[in-house]
């Protein structure tokens, strides 16, 4: 297990390496678009030189990468011309927003889309089954942006239950929060609930499951007992990788109802030409994103201990 | 579709309608959308672009008494128009860029299937490079760097998706390389070329085919998303996901010029997720 769990810190560590010079050659490989950026596009020639200069830009590309890292890992991303604060000062309480939000998310959904799909997944094509599957069909069709005005035209225009934004300007209101992750799991439910269902439909077709009913076990005690550990291992996994997916899905959502986060604050980044503020964002979604694939990866060894590392 | 299921039966609308109602419905949808779409000239009321009443409702007329049935948009141009009008640029990127995705996408994954090795390791590796960005991430990183154009969209799509057809490519042709007819072609003298596009990607297609139906609806929703975040396809041109972008900020006192464009864009993303899934229930049913 020890094995196991060194390689994949090893693979996930060599993935930032490799990443970290992708992203440095993307964002750093011309330094006069990195002055542009820097100084704003009324800059001139000598300011951008000048800049230059005092940054270290006119080093050779090894030395300047070796430098680059060191200031990402140590934290130091630069100022943020949108801001005009360090990235770091940004950064934090909009992740921690995001963080909310994703903590709000998948304290609903993992009950939710688990309970569903175990039902679906018991008893398969029943009309439970055929019912839920096409619902998870329906709402997975269903952009997040398109979730977003729908339930904004029903819950704020039509209702008036709702408030349209969840811009927190006056402090924290738990009532911003349910439109957002209204959305966020109107769109991903869906898809656990029929992983879930498949991983259960498939233990129930095992022959210890068969065994267990011609044991005259009742139908709960097999379900809970003998299916449910099994069946839950590749749900699992998807839970972890699916916060990949649900950034795509936050900065959607944190767009359409200004939710001071951190996909809001990515997609500001992008659009007003903030350099070094982008580069801190992707750094962060990629720590985020291998992050979880890791710890996927460590759990599904964990939980099946039929994986094992080739040797 | 008609290969996974012709093998022995006729097919016919009715034998298919009864075997798989799912596919049928999504089948029907697109063909709905693809009808739209290419006779838009002859259907829509009025041009895209045409200014005609700004912020009209739903149902009102113009002033020469023309109705507007979903109501005119900030600009005053026809909502239903612009949807008709949409319809076209949705199916002309979302099937191109997943077209290219796959061109991509597929040789990479045969070329990495098929000679193993350290080609194999190298592509792989390049693969999960591109995988642990989140696919928002990169797109909204190659549009700020390229600009947001229809060409760039293009390109954004086939490097976030590829890496993930070319998994699913390998992983089949792993097993299919040890098949005796590839190694018959093998022994015949067939070039690389000739073994890896004829002998087995032919037989790779089932789970192929069926990717490419959800990934279609994935492209749709991606092309709706860049557009909607203000991203995608410039304006004048209609599309979807610029429509509701365009009318957010007026959508809770006007939701009429953003619901439409949703409701749009659901029914195609949700007409490729059924024929996926009917072709998936198909072709297990054989």
């Amino acid at each position: 297990m020890a094995r196991l769990i060194a390689q994949r810190l090893f693979n996930s560590a060599v993935s930032i390496a490799l990443v970290s010079i992708v992203l440095f050659l993307i964002f750093e490989i011309s330094p006069e678009t990195v002055a542009a950026d820097a100084l704003g596009q009324y800059s001139t020639r000598e300011q951008r030189d000048l800049w230059l200069a005092a940054n270290g830009y006119f080093e050779p590309l090894h030395v300047r990468f070796l430098d680059w890292a060191r200031r990402c890992l140590t934290g130091e991303f630069g100022n943020s011309r949108l801001y005009n604060a360090p990235v770091s000062t940004v950064l934090g309480p909009r992740l921690a927003a995001s963080g909310i939000l994703a903590a709000c998310f998948f304290a609903i959904l993992i009950p939710l889309s688990l309970s569903l799909g175990v039902f679906a997944g018991m008893k398969e094509g029943s009309k439970l089954d055929r019912g839920i599957s096409l619902l998870s069909i329906l709402t997975t069709s269903v952009p997040p942006f398109a979730s977003a005005v729908l339930l904004a035209a029903i819950f704020v225009f039509g209702l008036g239950l709702l408030p349209g934004t969840s811009s927190m300007i006056d402090g924290f209101r738990w009532k911003e929060l349910v439109m957002p992750v209204a959305v966020l799991l109107l769109y991903d439910f869906g898809y656990l609930t029929r992983i879930t269902r498949a991983s259960m439909a498939d233990v129930m077709q095992t022959a210890y499951i068969r065994t267990a009913a011609l044991k005259g076990l009742p139908d709960w005690w097999i379900i809970l007992r003998h299916a449910l550990r099994n069946a839950l291992i590749p749900p699992f996994t998807v839970i972890m990788l699916q916060i990949n997916w649900l950034i795509g899905g936050v900065v959607v959502v944190e767009f359409f109802f200004a939710y001071k986060g951190f996909g809001s604050l990515i997609l500001e980044a992008s659009l007003t030409h903030d350099l070094f503020l982008l580069q801190a964002c992707t750094a962060v979604s990629v720590l985020i994103a291998v992050g979880t694939q890791t710890i996927a990866d460590i759990g599904y060894g964990l939980l099946n201990p039929r994986i094992r590392v080739a040797r | 579709m008609t290969d996974v299921a012709a093998t022995q039966k006729k097919v016919t609308l009715l034998s298919l309608l009864r075997e798989s109602p799912i596919l049928v419905a999504g089948l029907s949808i697109l063909g709905f959308w693809m009808l739209v779409a290419i006779f838009a000239p002859l259907i829509a009321p009025f041009g895209p672009n045409q200014n005609l009443v700004p912020m009209a409702p739903p149902g009102s007329r113009t002033p020469d008494g023309r109705l507007m049935l979903l109501g005119a948009d900030h600009l005053g141009r026809d909502v239903l128009s612009r949807i008709i009008y949409g319809g076209r640029t949705v199916l002309t990127y979302a099937p191109l860029a997943t077209l290219c995705a796959y061109s991509v996408g597929v040789t990479l994954g045969l070329i990495a299937g098929y000679k193993g090795k350290w080609v194999d390791e190298l592509l792989s590796r390049f693969a999960d490079l591109v995988l642990a960005f989140p696919v928002i991430v990169l797109y909204i990183v190659i549009i700020q760097k390229f600009g947001a154009s229809g060409l760039n969209i293009l390109v954004a799509v086939t490097l976030a998706s590829s890496p993930g057809i070319m998994r699913l490519v390998r992983g089949v042709v792993l097993d299919l390389r040890t098949r005796a007819y590839v190694s018959a072609a093998q022994m015949r003298g067939e070039s690389t070329f000739y073994v890896m596009f004829v002998e087995i990607l032919p037989n790779a297609r089932g789970p192929l085919i069926v990717d490419a139906c959800l990934r279609l609806g994935y492209v749709t929703i991606t092309i709706g998303t860049l557009g909607f975040l203000g991203l995608g396809i410039p304006p004048p041109t209609p599309d979807w996901g610029s429509m509701i972008n365009e009318s957010r900020h007026f959508a809770m006192v006007f939701p009429h010029m953003a619901v439409f464009p949703c409701l749009a864009v659901s029914s195609l993303v949700l007409a490729f997720n059924l024929i996926a899934d009917g072709l998936r229930e198909l072709s297990l049913a054989d």
